[in-house]
């Protein structure tokens, strides 16, 4: 009885005393505040960066797209099915027929060697998940970790306001989503990341000095080398950033002396390792070795001896070995996408392959500001504030900037390598900004408030007029400024998430389109083809196709291709070019060398899709023409114009690919009150209306038209 | 000898099929009707039969032809004790077995023979209704068609009954689907009328007496046929059942050749392209949810659901339409609720579910159900009310460390008659529901007290190197600093106590409780100069501490400045309310300190958020 009676009366005081000590618990010290909003703000962009990925997984489903990810899901799956030595050792007879690829040699594995780390140690965990999802989550998980990245990269380079900063711009930059959205399953995902996080690690070795970390940056290198061919950038940019530190000389000391050296050293060692010979490096490496032998002569007549010597001993050998390596071929010379970096229109000229892609061409303002929005402005007040407050790893970011920025403007892909360095860059402008803007704001709230703190209105009195004295302009102007700023971003969410909605998340496999009634029409043309093919035809059919859809095939399709995306093999294509731009008999011999059952063309004219196979013809024809010159461009075209209908050239209007596309499409009305024939992707009637097919029958045409599949019929008896 | 011994085993053979067949049944009246409308072929015999003989006869014989049999997917037979014929046959089907067909049958016969509940016995008769559904049995004639030609089936049965007994009176019905019919066997009594085919009746017929007759007709329906079909069917004990059918679907009827014209097929679909199939209707249980259907490659977006109370109607088009000989594969998928398929009995569990697919008119030449229990169940035992193979794997699913026992049941050449309600026992503990959450907290909590560890673990390799020794003396530095901080935000406090007592005096005119508090504070204020020695004697020490050090001596010299000037005006004001002073007179004395005070107070503050941002 006493233990009832008395136990209502205990809790109240309880109550009591735990409310008058929350708030005393409750309160936190300002360190602990920041670190608790630091904290949740990161928190926060860790998952916005991810959920902002995720509208193709809403608008359509969780599938992977375009054409290389295609790949990527079918390693992958082969990966996790087979093991590593397996996958190492895959020789994989599926595609360029009859040559087969050596699939562990030219790949680069850090990719699929991600995803299937991550499948495994979710299997291991117990979440039983289809590697599929894996693969569709592995870009916006990385998109998440690069932006914690970048947080840490920003603080070193400039504070923690400036990292939190950069972390937000770059969850939500469109130059970077365009690479990252859910099911966007390709290299570039995982090597932004492996790129900022070498990076970033780099930095912090040089500035701390530490061997640990440029091991760690090492080590980050070696993940971005397994994981993107833009690793070049990496090992290029180094040495660079290293050679102006040497040339500027000024707050470099530590990086001359003995401990630093050796960290530095590592790092070089495991670089020109990794690396077969960028003549940066050789430069760099000569300058330490030099610096080394002066310490070790210490006399100057005879290290200039020693010099003459060396000098005269190391270039004779070099340019013998340099002759031998390239005569032998051991020493490629440099591919052509290299050479089109520096030179953007060398593609154009030599190399139709290259130029035909269109991630290959050069950037548009439009897209600069598309991908960038408001950092496009604020890049430049970031590089002011680098050289304003110039450090050794403010030297690198302002280099990494304009250095990215220039290949940027030469090839529209890579906006995202850019992408990090834009959006530190503006972070430091955006925080510098802010920052000195709220210290000019808060001095004043700050002063009011201790000032009205002390409640005799004397004092109150005095203080309010030191203050209203003290420049009112300044005040409105800072906060009109701050006010903008926050306009200003916001305007950037904004733009980030409308472009990532409407323009970055569609998977391309499933194409949508707005109904006469508004309502979205769905075409699944492709998967109704391949899956046609995997489904209907003899599991060794050969198919050949425009090598873009190549990748598709073979992983939706489950079908030996001639030719596929990764355009290893010149000659192969041209060979399907020449094929398609030949007349149908001329093309049938081309086939039959081929082994080819089944060729597949993707046609726009009934639903007016305009990236169809017959506006990719002309690229088809140059590159055939390239490597056989019976096909010429002039005879495609009259007076240097490109048609399809009744003017175009009689080559045209007999070629393969025209004869295919447009078979029995003369019979039909597409739109009304159009005469039949109408091709609604280039909005004219086409030229041959009467198409016979000799050697080829239709074997299969999706529900839109978007694929046509012909059977190769077998020879005649004779 | 060896000639004996032939006879020998002549007359054992005899004898042992004169106990199987040999009886003096008769077959009164026997109306088959056989239809041909769809794929699948379903026979229904009514045999009106009777005992002529003496003996009680308690066994029924149906033979079938070895090409027929071969493809019989289900053969029921029910007595027929009701009237009308209309009427489904009441109770449950009788039991039967497949026999040795005795010698003196014709070769090439399979025999069936039912078992009747009781004996028939001399002069009784009964009413026995026979199913038999064949799949596989339409043969398309041409085998091969182009997308223009429709689809023609031929047929070949016997227009006498086959079956050991004399028949009286017998007929013949063939159903035949609403279209052409190319050509059929002309016997004597044979009437076509519309759509059905007529034969007989025919009278006193002798045992197995034979009439071959074919029929050639055009069947366009949906001659779907499931490869293989894997249902799976998983238990779960937090409210549902998720049911996952893998389908292999082909076309079964004539194989399409030549080319296909997607022009002629969009433009007149029912015309060329009259044999193909576009969409299937599957009928699943009520409040169904969470539907999909897909394939290897995505979801395919062609398919349409209804609902009401009683049944769930999906309606799936594979990607494109399926031509004589065309393949696809899909998979659907749906939620069912629980409580409508689970039931418990005498402490054990059971699902009652259907066995076959959902889809109409589907053949399926291999059908495997796996149902997956929940994790930790035992005493599996599952009652199937026909004969089915059997056997037992394990599942991971989810968050599973033992796996979940599935158990598989396969069944070849399945109809929907089939569809059947099967039953899965088995024991469950209802705690092991709790499991799998348990486990995930306990994921998170390891997490979690994982990365406390590591926050407060020192996990620095080199105990003595300089660096290691420096970052020490500086955490020491740093909590020295933050005792700095605390003793000197109290001193603030207990300024305000002082500020305070005074705002009392001049509401209360309590002078000597104002003295009072003056004294106390005092003290405290004595005693938190003491504390704050050994704190400021170790930073002087620290040469860490040299950077710091100057602000911190500062805060602390101000600090005490700041003291004593309160004092000196708490005391000036007190000493004013003993004279009884005026306010004004009071604020002129204190002016002076007050200005002092508040300029102090700021310094120190600004100081303070300095210190204490290190």
């Amino acid at each position: 009885m006493a233990v009832t009676t008395s136990t209502p009366t205990s809790p109240p005081s309880m109550a009591q005393d735990l409310l008058n000590s929350l708030p005393k618990t409750l309160k936190l010290k300002t360190k602990q505040q920041e670190l608790l909003i630091r904290v949740a703000t990161l928190g926060l962009i860790y998952i916005l960066a991810f959920i902002t990925r995720l509208f193709s997984v809403l608008r359509y489903e969780s599938m992977i797209h375009e054409f290389d990810p295609y790949f990527n899901y079918r390693t992958t799956l082969y990966l996790t099915e087979h093991g590593f030595s397996e996958f190492w050792n895959w020789f994989d007879s599926d595609s360029w027929y009859p040559l087969g690829r050596i699939i562990g040699g030219t790949l680069y594995p850090g990719l699929m060697l991600t995803a299937a780390a991550l499948y495994k140690i979710l299997h291991f965990l117990r979440f039983a998940v289809h590697i599929r999802e894996v693969c569709v989550l592995t870009a916006p998980f990385f998109a998440s970790n690069t932006a914690i990245v970048a947080y840490f990269f920003g603080k070193e380079v400039w504070d923690s306001g400036a990292g939190i900063v950069a972390a937000a711009l770059i969850a939500i930059c469109p130059g970077y989503i365009s690479r990252s959205v859910a099911g966007s399953y390709d290299n570039e995902g995982v090597a932004i990341f492996a790129l900022l996080l070498t990076f970033y690690l780099f930095v912090k070795a040089v500035n701390t000095g530490s061997l640990s970390w440029s091991l760690a940056s090492a080590f980050g290198y070696f993940y971005m080398v397994s994981a993107w061919g833009g690793y070049v950038f990496i090992i290029n940019l180094v040495p660079l950033y290293v050679l102006v530190l040497l040339i500027r000389f000024v707050g470099f000391q530590h990086v001359q002396s003995g401990e630093h050296m050796a960290a530095m050293g590592v790092f070089f060692l495991l670089q020109a390792a990794v690396s077969c010979g960028s003549d940066i490096w050789i430069v760099l490496q000569v300058f330490f070795f030099l610096d080394w032998v002066k310490h070790l002569l210490g006399d100057v007549k005879l290290f200039q001896a020693f010099l003459r010597i060396t000098v005269t001993g190391a270039v004779s050998v070099g340019a013998i070995a340099l002759g031998v390596g390239m005569a032998s071929g051991y020493i490629s010379p440099w591919t052509g996408r290299f050479y089109s970096l520096l030179d953007p229109t060398y593609a154009k000229d030599h190399i139709p392959i290259i130029a035909s892609v269109s991630e290959h061409q050069p950037t548009a303002w439009s897209s600069f500001m598309f991908d960038f929005h408001i950092l496009l402005f604020l890049f430049p007040a970031g590089l002011y504030f680098c050289f304003k407050r110039l450090s050794d790893a403010t030297i690198f970011v302002v280099m990494y900037g304009l250095t990215s920025m220039y290949f940027a403007g030469v090839m529209v892909r890579l906006i995202l390598v850019a992408t990090p360095a834009v959006c530190l860059i503006s972070a430091i402008a955006v925080s510098a900004t802010v920052k000195n803007l709220t210290r000019v704001v808060r001095a004043k709230v700050q002063t009011l408030q201790s000032g009205s703190g002390k409640g005799t209105s004397a004092s109150k009195g005095s203080s309010k007029g030191v203050i209203d004295n003290s420049q009112p302009f300044q005040k409105n102007g800072a906060m009109l400024l701050l006010l903008g700023a926050f306009y200003l971003l916001s305007r950037y969410a904004i733009h980030c998430t409308w472009v990532t909605s409407e323009a970055y998340s569609s998977p391309s496999i499933v194409l949508a389109a707005r109904g006469a009634h508004g309502q979205r029409v769905i075409f699944d043309d492709y998967r109704e083809a391949y899956f046609w093919l995997r489904q209907n035809t003899p599991p060794d059919a050969k198919v050949m196709s425009w090598w873009d859809y190549g990748y598709q095939i073979t992983a939706m399709g489950n079908r030996t291709v001639i030719v596929d995306n990764n355009t290893w093999n010149n000659t192969h294509i041209a060979t399907v070019g020449r094929a398609m731009s030949s007349y149908e008999d001329e093309a049938y011999d081309i086939m039959k060398s081929l082994d080819v059952d089944y060729v597949l063309v993707v046609f726009g004219g009934v639903t007016g899709y305009s990236s169809d196979d017959i506006n990719k013809f002309l690229w088809m024809v140059r590159i055939g023409g390239g490597v056989f010159p019976v096909i010429k461009e002039p005879d495609y075209l009259v007076n240097g114009e490109y048609r399809v209908d009744k003017g175009a050239a009689p080559k045209m209007l007999n070629c393969l690919m025209y004869k295919l596309s447009y078979y029995r499409f003369g019979e039909l009305t597409t739109e009304y009150g159009k005469p039949p024939g109408y091709d609604r992707a280039r909005g004219v009637e086409i030229g041959n209306k009467d198409i016979k097919l000799e050697y080829l029958e239709e074997a299969f045409t999706t529900q839109n038209w978007i694929v046509r599949i012909y059977k190769v019929k077998p020879p005649k008896n004779r | 000898m060896k000639l004996n011994l032939f006879s020998f085993l002549f007359t054992f053979t005899i004898l042992s099929s004169h106990v199987l067949s040999i009886s003096d049944l008769i077959l009164t009246k026997v109306d088959r009707r056989i239809d041909l409308s769809t794929q699948i072929v379903r026979t229904t015999t009514t045999l009106k039969v009777e005992n002529a003989g003496s003996d009680i006869v308690s066994e029924i014989l149906l033979p079938f032809p070895e090409n027929h049999a071969i493809h019989l997917a289900y053969l029921s037979a029910t007595l027929n004790e009701g009237r009308g014929k209309a009427k489904p046959s009441s109770g449950a089907g009788l039991p039967y077995d497949e026999v040795v067909s005795p010698k003196d049958f014709p070769n090439s016969l399979k025999v069936y023979s039912v078992t009747l509940p009781k004996g028939l016995g001399k002069g009784d008769s009964l009413t026995l209704d026979v199913l038999a559904v064949f799949t596989h049995i339409l043969q398309p004639f041409p085998e091969k068609i182009t997308q223009a030609d429709i689809q023609l089936l031929l047929f070949q049965e016997t227009a006498h009954y086959l079956t050991p007994y004399p028949v009286k009176v017998q007929s013949l019905v063939v159903k035949l689907p609403d279209a052409r019919i190319e050509s059929y066997t002309k016997l004597e009594k044979t009437k076509l009328q519309g759509s059905e085919l007529k034969y007989g009746p025919y009278e006193n017929l002798p045992r197995f007496s034979y009439l071959p007759m074919v029929i050639h007709f055009e069947n366009n329906q949906p001659f779907a046929v499931a490869k293989e079909l894997v249902r799976e069917i998983e238990i779960s004990h937090w409210g549902n059942v998720q049911i996952t059918e893998h389908y292999n679907l082909v076309h079964g009827g004539a194989q399409s050749k030549g080319e296909f014209s997607r022009l002629d097929y969009q433009a007149r679909p029912y015309v060329r392209g009259a044999s193909a199939f576009r969409r299937l209707v599957a009928k699943l249980p009520p409040r169904a949810h969470s539907v999909y259907y897909r394939d290897e490659i995505g979801n395919i977006s062609t398919s349409n659901l209804w609902g009401d109370s009683k049944k769930t109607e999906l309606e799936i088009e594979p990607r494109y339409p399926i031509f004589g000989g065309w393949k696809t594969a899909f998979t659907i998928g749906y939620g069912l609720p629980l409580q409508d398929f689970l039931f418990g009995i005498d402490g054990k569990r059971f699902l009652n579910i259907s066995f076959g697919s959902p889809i109409n008119e589907l053949v399926i030449d291999t059908l495997i159900v796996k149902v997956v229990l929940p994790e930790g169940s035992k005493d599996i035992s599952p009652s199937v009310p026909f004969p089915v193979k059997q056997s037992h794997e394990t599942k991971f699913s989810h968050l599973d460390i033992a796996g979940r026992p599935v158990v598989v049941l396969e069944k070849n050449n399945a109809v929907p008659e089939h569809n059947e309600h099967f039953q899965v026992y088995y024991k469950f503990n209802r705690l092991s529901m709790l499991r799998e959450p348990l486990m995930l907290i306990f994921g998170f909590f390891f997490l979690f007290v994982a990365s406390i560890v590591y926050m407060h673990a020192d996990l620095s390799i080199s105990k003595t190197s300089a660096s290691y020794l420096a970052k020490i003396q500086w955490e020491e530095v740093q909590a020295t600093i933050r005792q700095v901080h605390t003793i000197i935000s109290r001193c603030l406090t207990t300024h305000d106590k002082l500020e305070a007592s005074l705002r009392d005096l001049s509401r209360t005119g309590d002078i000597q409780g104002c003295k009072a508090t003056r004294k106390s504070v005092d003290s405290s204020l004595k005693e938190l100069t003491k504390e704050l020695k050994s704190p400021v004697a170790f930073l002087q020490s620290s040469p860490q501490a040299a950077q710091i050090l100057p602000k911190v001596e500062e805060v602390i010299a101000k600090e005490r400045d700041l003291q004593e000037r309160l004092m000196a005006k708490h005391s000036t004001v007190v000493d004013c309310y003993e004279k009884k002073l005026g306010g004004r007179e009071i604020e002129n004395r204190v002016a002076s300190h007050q200005q002092k005070i508040t300029a102090l107070r700021q310094e120190i503050d600004d100081l303070m958020d300095l210190i204490d941002e290190i």
